[in-house]
């Protein structure tokens, strides 16, 4: 993992120090709500239904032991004993006060934790694949150009007012774990004939209430010249992006206002005057931060499938979760580790204090310290001898973090929804939780196979709905909470926004919706089809007459 | 009938104005209005009190008070008044 | 107005004409856009310094080829989370390499002076009673920067490899 050094410790103090402040400054009236509010914001911290929240940056996902139990540290010391994984590499506090806000953000900084821009309108955390340094698919570790652009866009002068949020992820896997194409900026790495490693840019992704898929606006850009290609992406947009509207102030908007070609044209003029000025990324820093991410020493291992499928026979529930929540490593010997926080009837993405310090001292001893955040809202340990699987296994199951259900029907990605939050118009919690509950036979889920479920209480879409195989969207209808169902969408390399249904259903109906959907992809797929090939091949009639047939919707009344 | 709800600026917790013009934590502690000119003069007052930094984003809600038991209308309101409809703390973490 | 510039305070010299219908025939004097273009020849011409005021919405490629006869650019903000004027400051200092004033003027507080001084802007019409001690807190925030930027100041980066 990156470790500060001199510099990285002494900016965040300061800023730490410049908040607490600010803070004063709010507090003694010198600044008004309507002057701390970006402020604030620019420190993760929000006003929400029941009090302030503090959301906390998990660089590019990657998190240590020693951070993990200092996250526990604060939902048990300034919070109500839990925190909350968003689908955006965070972790959010949900009963915060102004008042210890300074303290926090101390005590994060000494574990190299900030909230630094995790919110406002500026560049938000950068994400990037989960399995970064340790798939098998990949061409490069993408952690170093993230790291490069966390510095380079933290406190950044020209770009701390935009017209809005800007998202950036990268992924170095050719399979698309982060989500790229739904950012405001995208780099996925390509491999040129030459060997060498370039980056493909993506410009003008986003979800919301206007969803996009991103352009390419450039299909190979040289790694030393990353920074001045993105400072120029945000020039154009912070000088031409719309401030009459915030809902049409994304870099999406503008991007297909002008069309991609214009916007093109813009970036590279810009780009000419500065991409061989002192943007330019020295190899010396690449060197320096890529000894951070060197791999640790792995023992010399082999594979054993052999042993692991002598437990998988005797032990069906084992065999089960290796199946669904084990995945390949690029080191023989080691397997990667999903952490489902997704059992049964629990709202997706939260954690206890007490179940934070567990999963900390199992990443110790089972994971050389490191613990991964994911967007679909699930911890990953990427560094798992194979002959320790089965007791992990053992021990994830006692914390409820073994349900075998990643990348199935029940593993939810949800936000808060009007639970927690201020944007929202519905629940979307219960939802996730109904549906949970629904599907739990884990054979089902196994024969289902591949699935994403997207819940998100407002068309902010902070729970991907867009995206997801079922998007789940919360409306509110009258007073009332109804929820909206898309098909079809996906967020990785084949990126697809999802289509409308039909009209909303009430809560109550959206599990028999959901099902008879599932039942009705079982009924027609091919073999090995997932539910997005059988979807692509057969279009939306036969779920849509499924779902509101007249015999249906007596059924699901 | 109809209250005034808002977050405390010091740690953002949910309050109600009561009959005093201070600010409780409780519902039932709040102040019940009953004619629109309580309710324009009382938000008024809260104005003031965003004014003073004690509070911050006041508004009216409509209550209705069966059987003495104050409920806001609205289920935003109620999840405000009451904390969230799924429970605090997740059931089944943390059994360690 | 009082006006902040390189730590002091300073009576403005330039008389604000912007908006005006007739612009003063000689003393320093500030525009605005739309005067300048009407009247560029005669501005030109004068001995005493001129200076454009741009609005958030009119970037300064408008006045690039004249910005050799300008002492002064004043960039607005009109409230202070609209920050084009920062990429706009950062433009005139580096692709236009703009050496004369530009001032922020507008919605310009205290705690956007930090950015406002990094990205090239060297005179504040700071809203404030004690400009000065404001300068001094925002001056005090950091002394590490993680990017290059219009004030010259050396990135963490560039430290880092000083001796490479």
């Amino acid at each position: 993992m990156y470790r500060y050094d001199e510099f990285d410790h002494k900016l965040v103090a300061e800023r730490a120090r410049q908040f607490r402040r600010q803070v004063k400054r709010r507090l003694s009236g010198e600044l008004t709500e309507d002057q701390f509010k970006p402020l604030r914001l620019m420190n993760g911290l929000y006003m929400q239904l029941h009090a302030y929240m503090l959301r906390v940056n998990v660089p590019y996902g990657s998190l240590s032991s020693r951070q993990l139990r200092k996250f526990a540290h604060i939902a048990r010391t300034y919070d109500r004993d839990f925190g909350h994984f968003t689908t955006r590499q965070n972790i959010q506090f949900n009963w915060i006060k102004l008042e210890e806000v300074p303290d926090i953000l101390e005590e994060l900084a000494e574990v190299e934790v900030t909230a630094i821009q995790s919110s406002g309108n500026c560049v938000r955390n950068i994400t990037s694949d989960h399995y970064a340094g340790r798939a098998r698919d990949e061409l490069a570790d993408p952690r170093v150009y993230c790291e490069l652009l966390r510095q380079y866009t933290i406190l950044n002068p020209d770009f701390s007012y935009l017209p809005r949020k800007f998202k950036i992820a990268l992924t170095g896997s050719p399979r698309d774990r982060a989500a790229v194409a739904l950012h405001d900026i995208g780099l996925r790495m390509h491999r040129n004939e030459a060997g060498e490693i370039g980056f493909e840019v993506l410009v003008g992704g986003g979800q919301g209430r206007t969803p996009f898929i991103a352009h390419t606006i450039r299909d190979w850009l040289a790694p030393e010249h990353l920074l001045s290609y993105v400072e120029s992406i945000l020039r154009v947009y912070n000088m031409y992006g719309r401030r009459d509207n915030m809902h049409k102030a994304r870099i999406k908007i503008i991007v297909n206002q002008m069309g991609i070609d214009r916007y093109r044209e813009l970036v590279e003029a810009d780009w000419e005057q500065i991409k061989d000025s002192v943007l330019k990324v020295p190899q010396a820093e690449v060197d320096r931060i890529n000894a951070y991410f060197a791999p640790p020493e792995y023992e010399c291992l082999a594979d054993i499938p052999d042993e692991l499928n002598d437990v998988r026979a005797r032990i069906p529930e084992f065999d089960q979760w290796m199946a669904a929540n084990v995945a390949e490593h690029r080191v023989p010997g080691y397997s990667i580790v999903n952490l489902s926080l997704k059992a049964p009837g629990l709202p997706p993405g939260d954690m206890t204090a007490d179940t934070m310090d567990a999963v900390a001292d199992l990443a110790d001893r089972y994971s050389l310290d490191e613990i991964r955040v994911n967007h679909r809202q699930n911890l990953s340990f990427v560094d798992v001898r194979q002959r320790d699987l089965f007791t992990l296994w053992k021990e994830l199951k006692l914390l409820d973090l073994a349900t075998p259900n990643i990348q199935s029907v029940s593993d939810i990605i949800c936000c808060p929804g009007l639970d927690y939050c201020n944007l929202a118009n519905s629940r979307s919690i219960p939802v996730a939780q109904d549906l949970s509950r629904h599907f739990v036979d884990v054979d089902h889920l196994a024969l289902v196979g591949d699935f994403t479920i997207n819940i998100s209480g407002c068309m902010n879409a902070c729970g991907h709905h867009h995206v997801g195989n079922i998007g789940i969207l919360g409306v509110n209808k009258r007073g009332k909470e109804y929820f909206q169902l898309t098909l079809g969408g996906s967020s990785d390399e084949n990126a697809a926004l999802g289509d409308r249904l039909g009209r909303a259903l009430p809560q109550g109906q959206v599990p028999a919706a959901v099902e008879t959907i599932v039942d009705t992809y079982l009924a027609i797929r091919l073999d090995g089809e997932r539910f997005l090939d059988t979807y692509r091949r057969v279009g939306i009639e036969p779920f849509r007459e499924a779902v509101y047939s007249p015999v249906q919707a007596r059924a699901v009344a | 009938m109809q209250m005034i709800i808002a977050n405390r600026l010091l740690d953002g917790r949910v309050v109600f104005m009561d009959d005093s013009g201070g600010w409780v934590n409780d519902i039932a502690d709040g102040s019940l209005l009953v004619s629109q000119q309580d309710a324009a003069e009382q938000l008024t007052a809260a104005q003031q009190a965003v004014e003073e930094n004690e509070v911050v984003d006041p508004y009216l809600i409509d209550v209705s008070a069966d059987g003495g038991r104050r409920r806001p209308v609205q289920v935003r309101e109620r999840i405000r008044a009451f904390g969230p409809s799924v429970g605090l703390v997740p059931q089944g973490h943390g059994g360690v | 107005m009082a006006l902040l510039k390189n730590n002091e305070m300073i009576d403005d010299p330039f008389v604000d004409a912007t908006g005006q219908e007739t612009i003063p025939a000689d003393g320093p004097v500030l525009v605005d856009l739309h005067q300048w273009q009407s009247h560029r020849e005669q501005l030109t011409q004068r001995a005493d310094p001129v200076g454009v005021r741009l609005r958030s919405d009119q970037p300064p490629e408008l006045i690039a080829r004249d910005l050799e006869s300008l002492a002064l650019v004043a960039l607005e903000f009109p409230v202070f989370r609209d920050g084009r004027a920062y990429s706009y400051a950062r433009l005139l200092r580096g692709q236009y390499r703009f050496d004369g004033e530009i001032r922020a003027v507008g919605d310009v507080l205290l705690e956007q002076l930090h950015f406002m001084e990094r990205t090239g802007f060297d005179a504040f019409e700071l809203q404030s009673d004690d400009p000065l001690g404001d300068l001094q807190v925002a001056s005090a925030d950091f002394d590490v920067w993680y990017q290059p930027a219009a004030d010259g100041r050396l990135s963490a980066m560039q430290l880092r490899h000083q001796s490479d």
